[in-house]
């Protein structure tokens, strides 16, 4: 009767790590800054969380190409339906737009898309987009290949009415954690906050995030360890 | 001539791209149906799965439909949100004629039969098992259509491994004019089935009830489940290295 061929045919892993977390007051958004082909890093610095409308946001994962067509489509969409409307698009608008795309051409595209936003009438909001089209509202959302390895992590570390700070330590550390085990993740983490006062950007460079098991500190050069005061044992 | 070039580029799909059969990515699992005493109850988890992630826990896979059904699905969630939209539109045009009528689930389990089908032809299915439930004027209907367009109705039915391991349990211990309670009881002992023994099965469920009354779709709960066998503890003694 049903033809389950959801194993055999398990949808491929997209280079990336988004994530989209809900908080007293607004959402903040994260991402690595990693683009491969095959692999070579084209872009070791990309911005991947891109602006749909003042209030909304999209993280974007899978092809570049269709990720960034998609987003543009929407945005083209969105500023006509603003300008309509005579307010801000909601965040609910903005996420049926990007799945109404994702659904129509879901044979053709490959990207998994992160849409969240704050509008005056919900707050702060976050939509998963998969691959397929499905919409979904979450709390928070994970994509791309990194999130493999943070199911777990955030099973144990997301809690409910977090603050702004707590939300965005949170999904620093989240893709932190990802780029030390994913190969398609790298660079640095870029966040973007997004609530009633407006939109907050920051920018954590690689050299500025936590050190995880067998990492270790970067130095200069071999010779500043050699001619450090105290001669230390060489660390392996 | 320019008929070769009549290709239609709008966003909403190419036309002329051929469209084939695709395969499924987020998937939701088993739903289990039976007929009771005053209407219909249907039982699904709120799982859906990414391949063989767990990824969503959290998705409603049954909804009621107009005034007298609810929906039940299983397969690709994305394909089960459009049917919703669909049915949307169908209910709002019924309502629309505000002429006191309403579609009940035997003309919208046969909507969804013709849409299935119709996309089946197409080689373009709706990745979807459906099942239809619904009490009008105070007949019971249970039907249910699968992605190729197979449609029946019974007074028991299940999607996906429901079929394997729901359906047994049904055949033996279904009977005409059950309680809610029984009900309720004989639904959650094929979910919990489903749990020990479906992997994608989450442990999250929600049951509906539709009744002449109306509807009721519970808060999402767990169900306790039993490891306490004492072949359990120690299934390796005696036969070192087996399982």
């Amino acid at each position: 009767m049903d033809l389950i061929k959801a194993d055999l045919n398990a949808p491929h892993s997209m280079g990336t790590t988004i994530i989209g977390v809900t908080y007293n007051g607004g959402v903040v958004l994260g991402a690595d800054s990693r683009t491969s082909t095959g692999v070579y890093v084209a872009n070791r610095a990309s911005d991947k969380i891109t602006q749909l409308t003042d209030n909304v946001y999209v993280c974007r994962s899978g092809s570049a190409a269709d990720s960034q067509i998609v987003s543009d489509y929407v945005r083209y969409f969105l500023h006509q339906h603003t300008i309509q409307l005579g307010q801000p698009a909601t965040v609910k608008v903005a996420a049926n737009l990007v799945r109404l795309i994702a659904y129509s051409n879901k044979n053709m595209l490959q990207t998994g898309l992160i849409v969240g936003g704050w509008d005056k009438y919900e707050g702060g909001k976050i939509y998963g987009i998969p691959l397929g089209g499905t919409i979904i509202e979450q709390p928070f959302a994970i994509g791309g290949s990194g999130s493999s390895y943070l199911y777990g992590f955030f099973d144990q570390a997301w809690k409910e009415g977090m603050t702004k700070d707590e939300a965005e330590q949170l999904v620093v550390k989240a893709v932190s954690l990802a780029i030390a085990r994913d190969g398609a993740s790298g660079g640095v983490v870029r966040t973007v906050i997004i609530n009633s006062e407006g939109v907050t950007r920051n920018f954590y460079p690689g050299d500025k995030l936590p050190l995880w098991h067998e990492e270790l500190e970067p130095q200069n050069s071999l010779l500043d360890i050699l001619n450090s005061t105290i001669p230390e044992p060489m660390h392996i | 001539m320019d008929s070769n070039q009549a290709k239609q580029h709008n966003l909403l799909g190419s036309e002329a791209a051929s469209e084939r059969t695709l395969y499924p990515y987020v998937t939701g699992s088993s739903v289990v149906a039976i007929k009771y005493k005053d209407g219909i109850l249907m039982a699904a988890d709120m799982g859906g799965s990414y391949g063989s992630t767990l990824r969503y826990k959290s998705v409603e896979r049954v909804k009621p439909i107009g005034k007298h059904s609810i929906l039940g699905a299983s397969g690709e969630i994305s394909d089960f949100q459009e049917i919703l939209r669909s049915l949307d539109e169908l209910i709002l045009y019924d309502n629309m004629w505000d002429d006191g009528n309403s579609l009940g689930p035997k003309e919208v389990h046969s909507y969804l039969t013709r849409m299935m089908y119709n996309r089946r032809n197409k080689f373009n299915p709706l990745w979807n098992s459906l099942i239809l439930g619904g009490v009008k004027n105070g007949q019971k209907y249970l039907g249910m259509v699968s992605m190729i367009g197979v449609n029946f109705e019974d007074n028991h039915v299940a999607t996906g491994f429901g079929n394997h391991l729901a359906r047994p349990i049904l055949r033996d211990e279904w009977h005409e004019n059950l309680s809610f309670e029984d009900g309720v009881k004989l639904l959650e002992k094929c979910m919990r089935v489903l749990l020990y023994r479906d992997r994608s099965a989450v442990n999250k469920l929600q049951i509906a009830k539709i009744t002449e009354e109306g509807v009721t779709i519970s808060q999402p709960y767990a169900l306790k489940t039993f490891w306490g066998f004492a072949a359990f503890e120690n299934p390796t003694v005696g036969a070192e290295g087996s399982w």
